[in-house]
């Protein structure tokens, strides 16, 4: 019988679990897997990037499997378009806001805010871009769980809005409490509600959206058994709500944090943010650690 | 036709010229590029002790290139022998370590103690800041460099591959200074000292507020550093800045180098490394190259019947 090795050569700490996929074992040369990516950079084909809301975009591409395999929380890295005049240099990273497995699809809600999103806004129907991913932890859920809230803003309502469908899918009841600085903003309350989910929305316009109120609506939330785990993103204050009440009710919770990032696969180490574990500060990188970290240790 | 990409840095057969430059390299590229079909793997620059890195922000984009302050953050000598080194074993393809000190002595007893099984070279980045030469790089006169490659020399039998910095007024000197020392290889060079300010703030982009050059912008200056270091060593030279295509890999080797560092080009295309070794080989096939060793200092200076390569023709 043909023996050979059959290296490790996944076998890496950090990142997700799908990236192992052989052990150091002597195994029969018939058993062996060759190398294969788990992430990769593609030419995905433009679907539609239309204006959704007066802030916000929605781009949807045509992309491969590994693409459209990516998970609630998980982000790509996207070569941007030159826009007139502008050289966006590095690749931009951006959560995703929905996938689709038949046909394979990938979409991103994104902001015009620098040259990056400028070039995104030029992209039409039949255009192509590069994207590189799935990247980063997503976010988990637990079957044991019946009912969570989220709770986000800003770049966070896009970055949550995969975890509707995913509870639903699982029979996790969601309630989202989403926040923005007026009721149009609201750019996920559809998408959630589409998926059973209770949405609560809180604006600045209507001076809903104080860490005082939005406490108050979590704490009766927690009070009505609704809340057996907090996911959250974008904004800081709502975090150190969040991680008030998971201390004082023993709540599991994940937050999706974000950083500039350069590479997104963990090489620079530009990304870095500071947990607190246990006490001690440690060190992370949001793009391969992370974007998705225990709501517990996340620092501001 | 078959092309042999393999090279020798000195005593280590590479399989292909084509390898990642130290601070771009890490284990989360497993999950785009098969390690073992690089020429040579490098890792992040390990230091004995302890390193935070600088604060952020750490990168700041520029037209095609981008400036890095990273700072070198380390987790130390013993956490790289006990977790980093085993997770390279598996790999057939040769590991070279970068290593980091303030000191000669610290270079010296890093190197030393970098030197077990698994390590095919020290790669000493003598451009980081000499605390006994009031914080100037090492390898910014002839003098620390070669006081620092002789050091190292001693302290270990391992190839060792001198990296230079560019921000120096005679490389040339440097380089014929690190050789003379006993550094087997040279690596020219390092990112650029640059700086940037944001408008908007009037404060520096980085939270460092200077740091280096890097991308295809930089190839041009790194380029000639190159030809100049190899027209005056007799030991191979690696090139490193700005390599994001196989054609910028072949003007390298034309220049003089003997192998190829890609950085910040990992950076916008995960795989760059992979399209530098397929774009050589290509680019060997259809000049009819046997072997990418050929190309190496294969510049054409002298006046001659046929002034350049293109005259050849391409492979039938």
């Amino acid at each position: 019988m043909q023996l050979r090795i059959v290296y490790a050569k996944l076998g890496f700490f950090g990142g997700d679990d799908s990236m192992l996929h052989e052990s150091g074992q002597q195994v029969e040369a018939e058993a062996v897997a060759p190398w294969r990516a788990t992430a990769a950079s593609e030419i995905a084909t433009v679907v539609s990037n239309r204006a959704i809301a007066s802030e916000y975009r929605r781009l949807v591409l045509s992309c491969g499997p590994i693409a459209s395999g990516a998970r609630p929380g998980q982000f790509f890295q996207l070569l941007c378009p030159q826009p007139a005049g502008e050289k966006p240099f590095l690749r931009r990273p951006m959560s995703i806001y929905a996938t689709q497995a038949d046909p394979h699809r990938i979409e991103f809600l994104y902001k015009v805010a620098g040259a990056g999103t400028r070039g995104l806004e030029t992209l039409d129907a039949g255009d192509t871009i590069d994207v590189f991913g799935p990247l980063g932890v997503g976010f988990t859920l637990d079957p044991q769980w019946r009912r969570i809230v989220v709770v986000g803003r800003g770049a966070g309502l896009a970055t949550l809005a995969p975890l509707a469908r995913a509870a639903a899918e699982m029979g996790i009841g969601v309630t989202a409490v989403l926040s923005a600085r007026r009721p149009d903003l609201l750019v996920s309350a559809d998408l959630f509600q589409a998926c059973g989910a209770d949405v609560i929305g809180v604006t600045d316009a209507e001076a809903t959206s104080g860490p005082a109120n939005v406490e108050k609506i979590l704490r009766g939330l927690i009070s009505q058994q609704r809340c057996d785990a907090f996911f959250t993103c974008g904004s800081a204050r709502l975090m150190r709500v969040q991680q008030r009440l998971a201390a004082e009710f023993a709540i599991p919770g994940q937050i999706a944090l974000e950083q500039q990032m350069a590479c997104g696969i963990g090489l620079c180490y530009c990304c870095v943010r500071d947990f607190n574990v246990d006490g001690g500060i440690v060190t992370r990188r949001v793009c391969w650690d992370g974007p998705v970290f225990d709501l517990a240790e996340a620092m501001p | 036709m078959s092309v042999d990409l393999s090279v020798k840095i000195g005593s280590l057969r590479l399989e292909n010229p084509v390898m990642p430059a130290s601070g771009t390299f890490a284990e989360g590229l497993a999950r785009v590029i098969d390690f073992d079909r690089l020429g040579a793997l490098v890792t992040k620059t390990i230091t004995r002790e302890l390193r935070a890195g600088n604060p952020l922000p750490r990168v700041v984009e520029q037209p095609d290139s981008m400036i890095n302050s990273i700072g070198i953050p380390s987790k130390g000598l013993d956490h790289f022998l006990n977790e980093t080194l085993p997770l390279y074993a598996p790999y057939t393809t040769p590991l070279v370590v970068s290593i980091s000190a303030p000191t000669v002595e610290g270079f010296a007893s890093l190197a030393s103690a970098m030197s077990v099984p698994g390590v095919a070279a020290i790669e000493a980045n003598i451009s980081c800041p000499n605390i006994e030469e009031d914080g100037k790089a090492f390898a910014m006169s002839p003098d620390s460099a070669a006081r620092v490659t002789a050091a190292l020399r001693k302290a270990t039998a391992l190839p060792i591959w001198a990296k230079l910095t560019p921000n120096t007024g005679d490389i040339a000197a440097v380089a014929r200074a690190a050789e003379d020392a006993g550094a087997d290889a040279l690596v020219v060079a390092n990112t650029i000292l640059a700086m940037a300010v944001d408008l908007k703030t009037f404060r520096p982009s980085l939270g460092n507020i200077m740091g280096g050059l890097s991308g295809p912008a930089v190839k041009p200056i790194v380029l000639r550093q190159v030809y100049q270091c190899a027209r005056a060593v007799a030991i191979p030279v690696i090139g490193c800045g700005g390599v994001s295509t196989a054609e910028d890999a072949v003007e390298f080797l034309l220049a003089g180098a003997r192998a190829v560092q890609v950085g910040t080009a990992s950076f916008i295309q995960p795989d760059a490394m992979l399209r530098v070794i397929d774009g050589l080989e290509q680019f060997c096939l259809h000049r009819d190259i046997a072997r990418v060793s050929d190309l190496c200092g294969a510049l054409l200076v002298e006046e001659s019947d046929e002034p350049d390569m293109s005259w050849t023709e391409p492979a039938q």
